[in-house]
């Protein structure tokens, strides 16, 4: 599986709307400055960025989607489905829409910061209520009912706020919306790495927990697992992992929620020592390839990134489904 | 053998047991149970007297109203969650757990309180795990995922789950729901023979009455929000099982043992 990430991680910066020769790939990776410069340029500027971009967010979803699924012993939780995602763009459209009536998107603008600051809380926010709501019904619908209740909320206030914006900052928002892997700088990937690293390790930090969650909270309890300790070590987790990788590539579906059901039936494997790391390579990879496919290589367009993992996601969804008869966390 | 000097391990001193915080509503009180190394105890009452309840908040899981529960001899609010988890041991029913866990994985789950933070199982977790799945008859199935199991053997599953716990205590609730006759006499049968053997203390919730009152040592009957602790013997000699259903249709025959239905 990591010879997949690597194999796709090149190819990733391999194709694109410019051909540019393998060869020379290697050499402007090795530091070989006799290459052309809009060949360096491209692939140290753009196409490298993207690619890692798109491994941290394949990854930091199915990680995120995979903790929500063992937490909610819900095989259909996930940043998205339960409305963690709709959370942060509702951070962000605060941010974009309303912040410039504060001054604040000029202030924190440049750095990349606000929006992240801004998408964080929102899934945060979300999360929480969800907690709040899941402890106190314990029905599995009504988790996704919430989740579908905070998506139409999202749109609901957005277009408020449309509607009082200028015409460029809505522009901004739906851009930001489609979801793109490019226009990402290295300071910015920089804050992401930051991000995604501080998410994965508190992933990993609270593994042995996730196992014994395997059994449910009452379970759990018994085997020595404090609840509320473990419950906010996951929302902070999912919170700063679906936040930042939102804010910067905007609302990406169905990676949370059908890589962690992938996996596991690959690996048929419930561990969560084993699950946590493949669900990050194959988050990885699924993403990678999502994004070579977004390219359309040869052509000099691109499509959003959020219609690819839609497309591929919703029926991987539907297949497992199907054959399984049931899906299980 | 049961040893001779048995000690307390369980007890409550006028616990009260319920829901709610502001608003209490009490379900069970003037609780007062000493339940005994080595001893097999089950608990019996009509349906929602309490038993589930009571269970919860010896395990833990729920706060009590009222009064102390005592784990050899200190309080159980004194020790935490990791602490307890060495000690008491459950069996819950209705839980919505993973049934992606094989036999294995969930028997091992068990040894979680005494495993690092990878969760590393060491020989000596290995043979408990393996001595709890001799014990409940579970070695042709210990590599089947949870989905594929009856009814029973999941339930015998969990109980393995327990044992490889390896706790002083075990709590069941209700584990023989749902089971067939032979299945449920199988239960009974082995965890009285892991209460001797093991010195451990078992309670276990039932409906099943006409069949732990020749295999238990003692029942706790709930009943009109109060309990009464006694060997079956006593308890049908002071006629608490002729009462314990309200209205005239079930009956207990003392010569029999059994309860008829008019």
């Amino acid at each position: 599986m990591g010879v997949g990430v690597l194999l796709l991680l090149l190819l990733n910066i391999g194709l694109g709307s410019v051909y540019i020769p393998l060869s020379a790939i290697f050499q402007v990776i090795l530091g070989d400055d006799s290459i052309r410069e809009a060949w360096t340029y491209i692939i140290l500027d753009y196409r490298i960025p993207k690619a890692l971009a798109a491994l941290m967010t394949g990854s930091g979803l199915a990680v995120a989607g995979l903790m929500m699924q063992t937490l909610f012993k819900n095989p259909l939780a996930g940043p998205f489905v339960l409305g963690i995602s709709s959370g942060a763009s509702l951070g962000v459209a605060f941010f974009i829409l309303g912040g410039s009536a504060l001054g604040l998107t000029a202030l924190l603008s440049v750095h990349g910061w606000g929006t992240i600051i801004a998408a964080s809380l929102g899934s945060f926010a979300v999360l929480s209520v969800v907690i709040a709501v899941a402890s106190r019904v314990r029905d599995a619908m009504a988790l996704l009912i919430i989740g579908l209740m905070f998506g139409s909320l999202t749109s609901a206030v957005v277009s408020i706020l449309a509607y009082f914006s200028p015409a460029e900052e809505l522009q901004r928002y739906m851009f930001w919306s489609f979801g793109s892997l490019g226009d990402i700088s290295w300071s910015a990937l920089g804050i992401l790495w930051l991000c995604y690293v501080i998410g994965i390790g508190l992933a990993f930090s609270i593994t042995k927990n996730l196992n014994s969650l395997l059994l449910g909270d009452h379970y759990a309890q018994t085997l020595g697992v404090s609840l509320q300790r473990s419950r906010f070590v996951i929302l902070i987790s999912t919170s700063i992992l679906a936040g930042s990788l939102t804010a910067f590539v905007g609302p990406i579906a169905f990676v949370g929620l059908a890589v962690p059901h992938l996996i596991r039936q690959w690996f048929t494997a419930s561990n969560h020592w084993t699950l946590l790391p493949a669900c990050i390579l194959g988050g990885a990879l699924l993403m990678l390839l999502c994004d070579i496919l977004a390219q359309l290589p040869g052509l000099p367009i691109t499509l959003p990134i959020n219609a690819i993992t839609s497309l591929i996601g919703a029926p991987v969804v539907i297949w497992l489904l199907i054959r399984k008869k049931k899906l299980l966390f | 053998m049961r040893s001779t000097h048995s000690h307390s391990v369980l007890s409550t001193k006028n616990l009260a047991v319920g829901y709610g915080k502001a608003e209490k509503e009490t379900v069970v009180s003037n609780i007062n149970l000493n339940l005994q190394a080595g001893s097999f105890v089950t608990m019996v009452g009509i349906n929602g007297s309490g038993k589930s309840t009571l269970l919860r908040t010896l395990a833990g899981l729920q706060e009590p109203l009222d009064g102390n529960i005592f784990l050899e001899g200190k309080p159980l609010e004194n020790l935490d969650t990791e602490t307890r988890s060495l000690k008491i041991s459950v069996v819950l029913t209705g839980q919505v757990i993973s049934k992606n866990l094989t036999v294995l994985e969930l028997v091992s789950l068990g040894r979680q309180p005494y495993t690092n933070w990878l969760g590393k199982l060491t020989a000596e977790d290995k043979a408990e795990i393996q001595s709890a799945i001799t014990a409940t008859e579970l070695e042709n199935l210990k590599h089947k995922p949870c989905y594929a199991l009856s009814d029973g053997q999941l339930q015998r599953a969990l109980i393995a789950r327990a044992l490889a716990q390896n706790t002083e205590v075990i709590l069941l609730d209700e584990p023989t729901t749902h089971l067939d006759l032979h299945h449920k006499a199988s239960i009974f049968s082995l965890l009285k023979k892991i209460a001797r053997q093991q010195q451990k203390t078992i309670l276990c919730t039932t409906h099943d009455i006409e069949l732990v009152l020749s295999l238990c040592d003692e029942m706790i009957v709930l009943h009109n929000n109060t309990t009464n602790q006694n060997t079956p013997e006593a308890l049908i000699e002071q006629g608490i099982f002729e009462n314990l259903f309200p209205g005239t249709n079930v009956h207990f025959d003392k010569a029999s043992r059994r309860f008829l239905i008019r």
